[in-house]
């Protein structure tokens, strides 16, 4: 029990048996417990994949191990003897390298500085930075990754894969014995995601153990040698891969089976057309893009990371501006660059980034619901609220998406989880009953259960009438749910498929050009 | 060529500061004849020193993202503090100048304490520490002008090697100040918290600690240059450094700091940028502008200068922008 930070180094080795031990650790916020007696253990030369709904926990007890929240109870053991760590920089010195979901980059600071921000290698004998030394340990840890970049070239000139491989890179430098990968791959391509597995996978041939957290379960089941599944704060389940195929690691995620993964599909495009865009061009991004949505149908927009899928939606709803091109909403042209103007002909855009564009972090789920439909709920002259049917409206919504929280009028958006997040940014769009709706990614990064509850609000939205614009990176939840396929690469659209003609490798091929090679 | 032009309008845009520092000279070189000749570039450079020295503190702290107000009230606390060791004391100038220092120093890290231990926003701490400081000064001299011995007015004729030595004393600071900040840990570490002080903090680095350290380096650059000052013009009226905190702060975004954090140089930045100030004034002064109208043309090139600083921030987002059709799949 009385800990010492001391005397363990990296380079310790850990004793037989466990890497690392959760001993019975519980933690609660405010009252509400988000870890409840989790005791795990972490073999050396072994990857463990924790899965897990988000708000499961996963976070939180990577945290508690790296050191940025204290357990309320319970013991951890690093190699057998007591670790207690007070601040991030106990783990670190402890021989544990956290990949941190978010990047923890300096824009303005080359890759080589990056590195070695902790301690730059200096001249001997003077505080001046051996700038060279520090070129030539970058470049070795880069190339360990296979990331052919100058260590000299400044982080804002890279692109999301690159820097967050650069991360990755950077923790690898530190030599940790124990490496917590946090969803590493959102941010990277097929081919950089295959550098990843093959730096993971010599890891553990080198002995180090690794957790790796996920929500691209197929991920989990290709590295992990064990699974540990988590669900409510709870350890439910805990044991090697192969008993654990992915259909399994779901049930036990949610805790019920869901008949499937996806809802059955329930609407069917309709004669009208509401959103129809012409030979819409912007140098350099899109050119001569043309589409249209119907009533009632969801239009898949499926390309690779990088295509231009993100950036068309936006100049279709007037955030980005485009050169030559026409967008119609019913028969009334939209006018360029007006997102009002787009909202009040009943256009709605959930974009991909819901920290930074879609939700009000500090204010209540309520409020954040609420705020599109705002003016439907104020008084004819006067204008002020009827604040009652706002907080009933807003309500239900929560309650239809199932919004997990305590309050929504007192709890602030910020203290939900990613996937009860995202719920909030489509409820706020939903309450307004959009004709035409843009979603970029709405289940990027949340889990099993929340995606489901996502196909079938936008499911049941088609139903009723509305248009939807579906923008998707993972091809399996476009086949499932999208009437037809729309295909993006570089800037241009390259196939349309009926849903009739749906077929995995298709698409995937005029994604890549047919022709082009096809990577893993 | 779509690619050139956007490679040659980052350029521009990274350069501003060149830009800006060309265009001021060729206006002003125009504007008055005979105000481009050597001697007066001395002379220029002569009266950049001390506000230039205070520009090198102020860009560290702009640097972490902060401000520092206090400057012109520490300059003026720290020659009444010289005062009272040379005139009142009547001891040796060095010892002066170690008080003048100290006194720099301690309010500097009054400062420090303030912002990293309180948490009190940077503008708030500072724009207390520059009413109190300069009504603590005001207290014990009774507004009264001080005059300084010529122990100390005789250090502004020290020529080194033909050079002044407020010259040589204003180069030796910038050239420390740019090395440390390209060539050591807290150099690199102070850009590091500019940029982002959370993941600063993640990584391990002592933010308070570098965030503190700028407004210490900040107050015992005021008092330097406060010292320069007091031995070229040898007395200090009661509004001494009064106003100066906004020169440094100018210059400093006029030679590309960015007040946002993270973004800036002491060389060549905040030196040409102090440069470009001086000669805006002195162009000014020698083409008998209304001395009422002068604060406006200063105000407007300010103005232009943080306008720009805002536009090279957005436009270089946008070229950062990758090129969809041109990438590489």
């Amino acid at each position: 029990m009385h800990a010492s930070m001391e005397g363990r180094g990296p380079s310790m080795e850990a004793p037989e048996g466990a890497a690392f031990q959760f001993l019975g650790v519980t933690k609660s916020f405010f009252g509400v417990p988000v870890l409840r007696e989790v005791s795990l253990s972490l073999r050396p030369g072994s990857v463990l994949g924790l899965v897990g709904e988000n708000g499961a926990g996963k976070s939180t007890l990577m945290n508690v191990m790296g050191g940025v929240l204290r357990p309320d109870g319970g013991r951890m053991l690093l190699g057998g003897t007591p670790y207690q760590p007070q601040e991030p920089g106990d783990a670190r010195a402890a021989g544990i390298g956290f990949i941190h979901q978010e990047l923890n980059l300096f824009t303005n600071l080359s890759v080589a500085e990056n590195m070695f921000i902790e301690s730059f290698p200096t001249l001997r004998r003077t505080p001046a930075i051996d700038k060279r030394r520090m070129a030539e340990r970058t470049r070795e840890h880069l190339a360990q990754i296979g990331l052919d970049i100058s260590p000299g070239a400044l982080v804002e000139t890279l692109s999301p894969g690159e820097r967050q491989l650069v991360e990755i890179a950077k923790v690898l430098a530190m030599q940790p014995r124990i490496f917590i990968f946090d969803e590493p791959t959102t941010s990277l391509t097929a081919k950089e995601t295959g550098l990843l597995f093959e730096v993971i996978r010599r890891l553990r041939t080198r002995r180090a153990s690794i957790i790796y957290i996920s929500h691209i379960l197929g991920h989990v089941a290709e590295l992990a040698d064990e699974v540990a599944v988590l669900r409510n704060g709870e350890l439910v389940a805990t044991g090697p891969t192969a008993e654990y195929p992915v259909p399994r690691m779901i049930s036990c995620m949610v805790g019920r089976d869901l008949k499937s993964i996806f809802p059955p599909k329930a609407s069917a495009p309709q004669e009208e057309v509401l959103l129809r865009v012409e030979k819409l061009s912007q140098p350099g991004i899109v050119r001569d893009v043309d589409l249209t949505v119907h009533k009632g149908e969801i239009v898949g927009l499926f390309g690779l990371m990088g295509s231009g899928r993100t950036e068309l939606a936006r100049m279709i709803f007037g955030v980005d501006r485009y050169e030559r091109g026409t967008v119609r909403v019913g028969n009334g042209l939209l006018p360029r660059g007006d997102p009002r103007a787009a909202i009040e002909r009943g256009m709605a855009f959930v974009t991909e980034n819901r920290r930074e564009e879609g939700l009000l972090m500090n204010v209540s789920i309520a409020d954040n619901i609420g705020l599109v439909a705002l003016p439907e709920f104020a008084r004819a002259v006067t204008g002020h609220l009827r604040r009652r049917r706002l907080q009933e409206a807003t309500a239900q919504k929560a309650q239809e998406l199932h919004i997990k929280a305590t309050s929504y009028e007192a709890q602030p958006a910020k203290s939900l989880s990613g996937g009860n997040q995202q719920k909030v940014v489509l409820a706020k769009w939903l309450l307004a009953a959009p004709r035409i709706l843009l979603v970029d990614e709405p289940t990027r990064g949340i889990d099993v259960g929340a995606k489901y509850d996502v196909y079938t609000i936008i499911g049941e939205l088609a139903r009723r009438g509305s248009g939807v614009l579906y923008i998707s990176s993972e091809l399996e939840e476009l086949l499932a749910v999208a009437d037809r396929i729309l295909v993006m690469n570089r800037g241009e659209l390259v196939g349309q498929f009926e849903r009739s003609e749906f077929a995995e490798e298709r698409v995937m091929r005029a994604a890549f050009r047919q022709g082009d090679e096809v990577r893993p | 060529m779509k690619v050139m032009g956007s490679r040659a309008s980052r350029g521009i845009l990274r350069n501003t500061t060149f830009v800006l520092f060309v265009l001021v000279f060729v206006v002003f070189g125009m504007l008055a004849r005979n105000f481009l000749t050597l001697g007066n570039l001395q002379v220029i450079l002569s009266n950049s020193s001390y506000i230039g020295i205070i520009t090198v503190g102020m860009t560290f702290v702009l640097l972490v993202g902060g401000i520092d107000l206090s400057v012109g009230s520490i300059m003026y606390l720290s020659a009444v503090a010289t005062s009272l060791v040379v005139n009142d004391l009547e001891l040796s100038p060095w010892l002066g100048v170690v008080a003048c220092l100290g006194v720099g120093l301690a309010f500097g890290a009054l400062n420090a304490f303030a912002v990293t231990r309180l948490g009190i926003v940077p503008f708030i701490a500072t724009l207390v520490t520059m009413i109190a400081g300069r009504g603590l000064g005001l207290l014990v001299t009774q507004s009264v002008q001080l005059d300084f011995p010529d122990s100390i007015t005789l250090l502004a004729t020290v020529r080194l090697g033909g050079v002044q030595l407020n010259i040589l004393i204003y180069a030796l600071v910038v050239a420390a100040a740019a090395l440390f900040l390209a060539y050591t840990s807290w150099g690199r570490r102070l850009y590091a918290v500019g940029n982002d002080p959370e993941a600063a903090r993640k990584a391990g680095l002592k933010v308070p600690r570098l965030i503190g350290s700028t407004y210490v380096l900040s107050g015992v650059c005021a008092a330097l240059g406060g010292f320069v000052s007091i031995a070229q013009i040898g007395r200090v009226p009661a509004g001494f450094g009064r106003n100066n905190e906004f020169d440094a702060i100018a210059a400093a975004v006029l030679g590309g700091v960015s007040l946002f954090g993270g973004v800036g140089t002491v060389f060549p930045g905040a030196l040409l940028g102090t440069v470009m100030i001086r000669v805006i004034q002195a162009g000014l002064v020698a083409r008998n502008i209304d001395i009422y109208i002068q604060p406006i043309i200063m105000g407007a090139i300010i103005f232009f200068a943080v306008l720009l600083d805002a536009l090279r921030n957005l436009q270089l987002k946008k070229l950062g922008r990758r090129n969809i059709m041109k990438m590489e799949t």
